[in-house]
């Protein structure tokens, strides 16, 4: 087990390197491949080219690429100094870039922005793997009947309704017809029960498109499953049905949906970017829309770090489970 | 015409299992498929019965619908449909509260499955698998007690160090192993009938010979009632007391062991026979396989469900092979009947002398 946590951990290293690697490349690179000039993006193109020379010199275009990559590397760890003729910033560790529209390192940004990510993806999770495992194993149980039926088609509009749709549907009805829910983005810390009326409606929202799915591929997997031989070994020793159903089909059935659940999680960390606009969270997602819009490479190369190291840490902890579910992984 | 001796109904039986007129159907969208049709047969503690037939002739749906597997867990649509008696030790099975069935399964009868690779969860150990089974009839006992209990049996059915190997997950033991695992986990709680489907089927065989020899063992120690379904007459020759063949779900021979090998009344017999390799004598011909394909469950053959692939079926008077369904008849003379079985039957319209003399003149001297 241990041996198995050391080669993941190493693994997960190798990865966020490779992450960077790539992230790095295209934003920097490949527009010197291009043609197409970095610093220009970064200050937009109405700029006075003594502006665009010291952005060239401030981020070291220059230098070779290699050079280039490694001072991006350091300053994540150790924080760099921006120099150019005259001028000079400084980006404090972990520097993951520095927003020249803003005129702030993108660090505190990004960290200000996760907590609200963080909520909406960790309520919505919690609401849909409860609500999508239950109506899977339900349906599994109850197949071809007209609970099946109806969840099954619930579910299939769920997994077909874009996310605008269902978002504007209920914020028209729950907030601006009935007012049930509403206001702002509250921290948590600030006050925990208008954190928990802001974010409810973009949970169940969420959650909706991800229950669906989840209730699907749990009851497709928990149908598989009952037709294992030791699904039928667990009856002949005369175990109870919820024993069999709660204990010896369930623990199969857990690992795909854990699988989906470690891609879903991380990809939603880096921002569920339509849900954050919709109902106006400030969150990542919201960052890299207006991010782009800008054109403030340095902003969306930090949005996509995260969310890239997200989905990399997410498997990390979706691979110790499978060890924790799975004996043939932890002892192989 | 019933010229069966199970058939009383609703009579408690004598006999420590018997099952009467069991059906076993099953609705698919093709139709109605109709695994068990018609089956009877009694069996007595320390007595082993080996049920034979080929691939669909009903024998493992029969071990599970006598286990009662057909009823629980079956969700949704396709429950299977089943009638018949089946009574165990006094007790109607098909009768009775379904928890009722529950308690017994495990406890009172047991059961050992062909693969012990898929039979046997992959992400619990050994000893869990064991000792689950052990606690759900004893709510007294707590898992130190459990836990011996597995041990010791894993002793018993010859697993090394099994203080040490009780921890281990199914996938770190050998098919030999798991297989005897499994006969530890049926054993547990000294089942009274034992049902083995296809226990050495997915072994080599080498590890064949040893499960086969552990069972014998197992059951003359324990002395309970032992049903073997095997597709190898290998198998019923080492273990069985009496034989019933199965085809089409209808039993179309039944008797003492012997008398099924040495003095077999139907020609689906003697074509298994004909197809059973054998090392103990010298081979002068090849094989006789049984020619055709099993018959379809849904569209069984009006008449005799083997006239098909019959060899003779022209032989009896007026075609009656493709019209009536033959009876299972007691085949007459011979030694009487021998205890457990009920003596020796056979379902076949080819009258008696006939048989007689197409198995000595005509098959005997080629096998």
């Amino acid at each position: 087990m241990f041996a198995y946590i050391v080669r993941r951990l190493f693994a997960v290293i190798v990865m966020l390197l490779v992450v960077i690697l790539v992230t790095f490349g295209i934003f920097f690179a490949i527009p010197k491949f291009t043609g197409s000039d970095p610093a220009l993006m970064y200050v937009g193109k109405q700029a006075d080219p003594a502006a665009i020379e010291g952005i060239r010199q401030k981020l070291g275009l220059g230098k070779p690429i290699l050079e280039q990559f490694w001072n991006f590397v350091t300053g994540l760890f150790t924080g760099r100094d921006y120099v150019s003729t005259g001028d000079s910033v400084h980006c404090p560790a972990p520097c993951f870039g520095y927003s020249f529209r803003h005129e702030s390192p993108i660090w505190p940004e990004l960290t200000s922005r996760l907590p609200v990510t963080l909520s909406l993806a960790g309520g919505a999770c919690v609401l849909w793997v409860t609500g999508g495992v239950l109506t899977g194993v339900v349906s599994a149980l109850k197949r071809g009947t007209v609970w099946d039926r109806t969840a099954m088609t619930v579910a299939l509009s769920g997994v077909s309704l874009p996310i605008y749709f269902t978002a504007l549907l209920s914020l028209a009805v729950f907030k601006y017809k009935l007012g049930w829910v509403g206001g702002e983005y509250t921290s948590f810390a600030d006050d925990p029960g208008s954190w928990f009326g802001g974010l409810i409606l973009p949970w169940v929202t969420l959650a909706f498109l991800y229950a669906a799915m989840y209730a699907r591929l749990t009851r497709a997997t928990m149908l598989e499953v009952l037709g294992e031989d030791y699904i039928r070994t667990a009856r002949a020793k005369g175990l109870a049905e919820p024993v069999v159903i709660g204990k010896h089909a369930m623990r199969s059935t857990m690992t795909p949906i854990l699988t989906v659940l470690g891609m879903d999680l991380g990809a939603l960390v880096g921002g569920a970017i339509l849900t954050e606009t919709a109902f106006s969270l400030p969150g990542l997602g919201q960052a890299a829309v207006a991010a782009i819009n800008e054109r403030d490479l340095p902003m969306i190369l930090g949005v996509t770090l995260i969310t890239a190291s997200a989905v990399v840490f997410a498997n990390l902890v979706v691979d110790l489970l499978y060890a924790v579910i799975d004996p043939r992984v932890r002892l192989s | 015409m019933t010229t069966d001796p199970a058939l009383h109904p609703g009579e408690a039986p004598t006999a420590f299992l018997d099952v009467r007129d069991l059906r076993i159907h099953f609705p698919t969208d093709d139709g109605l498929v109709k695994s068990v049709d018609g089956l009877s047969f009694q069996l007595e503690k320390g007595r082993t019965l080996g049920i034979v037939g080929e691939s669909g002739s009903g024998k493992s749906v029969t071990s599970l619908g006598i286990m009662g597997l057909h009823t629980v867990g079956q969700y949704g649509r396709g429950k299977a449909r089943i009638s018949g008696e089946i009574w165990l030790d006094g007790k109607e099975l098909m009768t009775a509260d379904p928890d009722e069935v529950r308690r017994l399964r495990g406890r009172e009868m047991a059961m050992i499955f062909q693969d012990p690779l898929s039979a046997m969860h992959p992400y619990f150990t050994i000893g869990h698998q064991i000792t689950e089974a052990y606690l759900v009839h004893n709510s007294g006992a707590d898992k130190k007690t459990a836990r011996k209990r597995a041990v010791e049996l894993l002793d018993r059915v010859g697993i090394p160090q099994p203080d040490r190997r009780v921890d281990d997950y199914p996938h770190q033991f050998s098919g030999g192993m798991r297989q005897r695992a499994m006969i530890a986990m049926a054993l547990v709680n000294n089942p009274e009938l034992l049902i083995a489907d296809e226990p050495t089927t997915a072994l080599d065989v080498t590890v064949q010979a040893q499960i086969l020899d552990l069972i014998r063992d197992l059951q003359k120690e324990f002395g309970s009632a032992v049903i073997v379904i095997t597709h190898d007459l290998g198998v019923v020759a080492e273990l069985a007391d009496d034989i019933l063949v199965m085809y089409g779900g209808r039993c179309v021979e039944r008797g003492p062991a012997e008398k099924v090998f040495y003095e077999p009344q139907h020609p689906y017999t003697w074509g298994l026979l004909g197809s059973m390799p054998r090392i103990d004598r010298e081979q002068t011909e090849r094989l006789i396989p049984v020619k055709g394909s099993p018959p379809s469950l849904i569209n069984v053959p009006s008449g005799c469900a083997f006239n098909p692939r019959c060899p003779y079926a022209d032989l009896p008077a007026g075609g009656v092979t493709r019209t009536e369904r033959p009876e299972l008849r007691r085949v007459l003379g011979g030694s009487p009947a021998a205890a457990g079985g009920g003596g020796h039957w056979s379902a076949c319209h080819l009258p008696q002398e006939e048989r007689t003399r197409i198995w000595t003149e005509e098959i005997a001297p080629k096998l």
